[in-house]
């Protein structure tokens, strides 16, 4: 068992709280980054996509797990960041500067449902931003103009000052760069006192306000940060797959992203990248087990939304803490082998709460 | 010197009225105590007075300042907290972090320097867990720094959002029954740190309280109310005296 004694704030702050930290994602993040060297091109794109996915992950990480807004319509933000970034670069708009300006834009949509969303909780909020997302769905069909309507569009390589990579090792540094910076900058929002305030509103409103938290500015400004994420990975994901028609960005993805937060573990950054992993795989199983299954039951078209709507009913009765939870309880016993308790984890009653004050 | 001051407040429910034009004054570096039956308003005030509710009449002035619509989130920044009766900590973080939102009002950063975590936001980190940690001596609570609230008990949640009241470092605290549910032994214990918090931090504490012992105690003036209306006001023992509180708690004869 590791017990850590303090001897300084700093090491209350530190991103890395010891060396074991240090170690393992040093570790991490040099095998990412020869990963190439390891595999063959289909599995860096398989690698590409998950992180693609894990990053659209961490921004409704921020809105739901971190904030506690449930929002059933993070596809949009995908769908917004997605389009913007292609019509961007189709007109000459240099790389970089699209992709951030496309997240941005992402983020303002975001404040458009934020200002009416800070009002609501729990269901209200979630039907609301469903139907937020149907309405950018029917935009993206309709505004032919810029989106290309049903036809769809095609999405020019990315170009890096003048340089048109084509490769997908390429394409994969840059959405590893992208997702090792969001991360960084994320992990540090939540160890400042913003990130403190997101949590407070999730657990208590009431008393967040009485702490002089403003409710309605901190809900507002999480859902911009959560857009903005959420709109530069659609951007990464555009060039992942080439050619945008509005069927890619509907409830289905919405509600993938969501099932991936809740599996891999709400309110930690784990749980984003666990769970992009999880449901990634989740995807290539079902689509290997199609070749097997019975064609009545194969061919269903409702077969992957309803098993991942199963999944999801799953995790929160059994293990609401996610997969992240499961592997935070395996090591404490591990660490505290023999001496491990089986109520270690489990939640003690929780005491009378002031909901009149709603 | 008066430093709260409520004038002529009522509150309706619909038909019910829960405060029925209750006046009264708090001075500064006072502890002024709350009683009543159940149901006779008292967290009522507590409430209007952190804007939860909105009166139908009167008005409430805090340094000689109308605060009777001030927003909730901006009372705290006038330098008024307060607990709760049921607990209202945050369940899923640690002690230590629920006494650092309790330091909300002291940061002054824009968010995306906090994203970049630069410098300054650094050192303020660093000086809001040396405030936190000063509170933590004061209430003993080292031994929990680390703890999640939903493993402790329930004597110890009481003490941390004492203690996070006290890190917002507020000259108004407002206390909802700090000692419910408290053994006889742990209620002397809060009667001391009001004592210590009036004396060696210098806030003035208005106390709602059932435990008379600890009213008597610490209180340099009590209010009893009954149905909404004020029925009595003066010292604890004035107050148990009084005919009006007495019917009240036991009926008239």
């Amino acid at each position: 068992m590791r017990v850590i004694f303090k001897t300084s704030y700093l090491q209350d702050i530190r991103l890395a709280k010891h060396g074991g930290h240090v170690f393992w994602y040093t570790l991490l993040l040099v095998l990412a980054l020869v990963a190439p060297l390891l595999v063959d091109t289909y599995w860096i794109n398989e690698v590409s996509r998950f992180l693609i996915f894990a990053l659209a992950g961490l921004g409704l990480m921020i809105v739901t797990g971190y904030t506690g807004q449930v929002s059933l319509g993070h596809a949009a933000f995908l769908a917004v960041g997605a389009y913007a970034h292609t019509y961007f670069i189709s007109h000459e708009m240099p790389f970089v500067i699209s992709l951030l300006l496309a997240a941005f834009i992402s983020g303002c949509v975001g404040l458009v449902v934020a200002v009416p969303a800070s009002r609501m909780t729990g269901l209200y909020l979630a039907i609301a931003s469903l139907a937020f997302a149907i309405i950018i769905e029917d935009m993206t069909i309709h505004w032919e103009s810029v989106t290309g309507g049903n036809r769809g569009m095609p999405v020019p390589p990315p170009s890096l000052f003048g340089y048109e990579i084509y490769s997908a090792v390429e394409f994969y540094y840059i959405v590893l760069a992208s997702v090792f910076l969001s991360t960084i900058l994320v992990l540090n929002l939540l160890r400042a006192p913003f990130g403190r305030a997101m949590l407070a509103i999730r657990d208590s409103e009431i008393s967040a306000s009485s702490l002089g938290i403003s409710v309605a500015r901190t809900k507002i400004t999480a859902f911009f940060i959560s857009a903005c994420i959420t709109g530069l990975a659609g951007g990464l994901m555009a060039h992942y797959v080439q050619y945008l028609s509005p069927e890619i960005f509907g409830i289905l993805l919405s509600i993938q992203l969501l099932l991936m937060i809740v599996v891999g573990g709400l309110g930690t950054v784990h749980g984003a990248f666990f769970g992009a992993f999880l449901v990634g795989l989740l995807e290539s199983l079902i689509s290997i087990s199609k070749d097997y299954l019975p064609g009545a039951i194969g061919n269903q078209p409702g077969l992957e939304p309803g098993l991942f709507g199963l999944i999801l009913v799953l995790f929160i009765i059994f293990e609401p803490e996610g997969v992240y939870g499961r592997w935070l309880k395996l090591r404490n016993f591990f660490e505290n082998f023999p001496f491990y308790r089986r109520n270690t984890f489990k939640r003690q009653k929780t005491y009378l709460r002031t909901d009149r004050l709603k | 010197m008066t430093y709260l001051k409520v004038k002529n407040l009522s509150v309706n429910f619909g038909g019910l009225k829960a405060l029925d034009d209750v006046s009264f004054s708090v001075a500064k570096n006072e502890v002024f105590s709350i009683v009543g039956p159940n149901g006779a308003g008292k967290s009522t005030i507590f409430n209007v007075i952190s804007s939860f509710y909105k009166p139908s009449q009167g008005q409430i002035f805090f340094e000689a300042q109308d605060i009777t619509a001030t927003r909730p989130d901006e009372k705290a920044k006038l330098g008024i907290t307060r607990t709760f009766q049921n607990i209202e900590l945050f369940e899923h973080s640690s002690v230590l972090q629920n006494l650092l939102i309790g330091r909300t009002i002291h940061n002054r950063h824009p968010v995306y320097r906090q994203f970049v975590f630069d410098k300054t936001v650094r050192n303020s980190e660093i000086a809001h867990r040396e405030a936190a940690e000063k509170v933590i001596d004061f209430l003993e609570l080292a031994h929990y720094r680390d703890d999640l609230i939903a493993n402790l008990p329930y004597g110890v949640r009481k003490k941390v959002e004492l203690a996070r009241a006290l890190c917002a470092e507020p000259s108004l605290l407002l206390l909802d029954e700090p000692a419910s549910g408290l053994n006889p032994e742990e209620t002397e214990e809060v009667g001391h740190w009001i004592e210590d918090i009036r004396h060696d931090l210098g806030i003035t504490v208005v106390m709602i309280e059932h435990d008379m012992s600890l009213v008597t105690e610490v209180s340099d003036r009590v209010l009893a109310l009954s149905e909404g209306k004020v029925i009595a006001q003066g010292t604890a023992e004035e107050v148990q005296n009084n005919a009006d509180v007495v019917s009240a708690y036991l009926g008239s004869a």
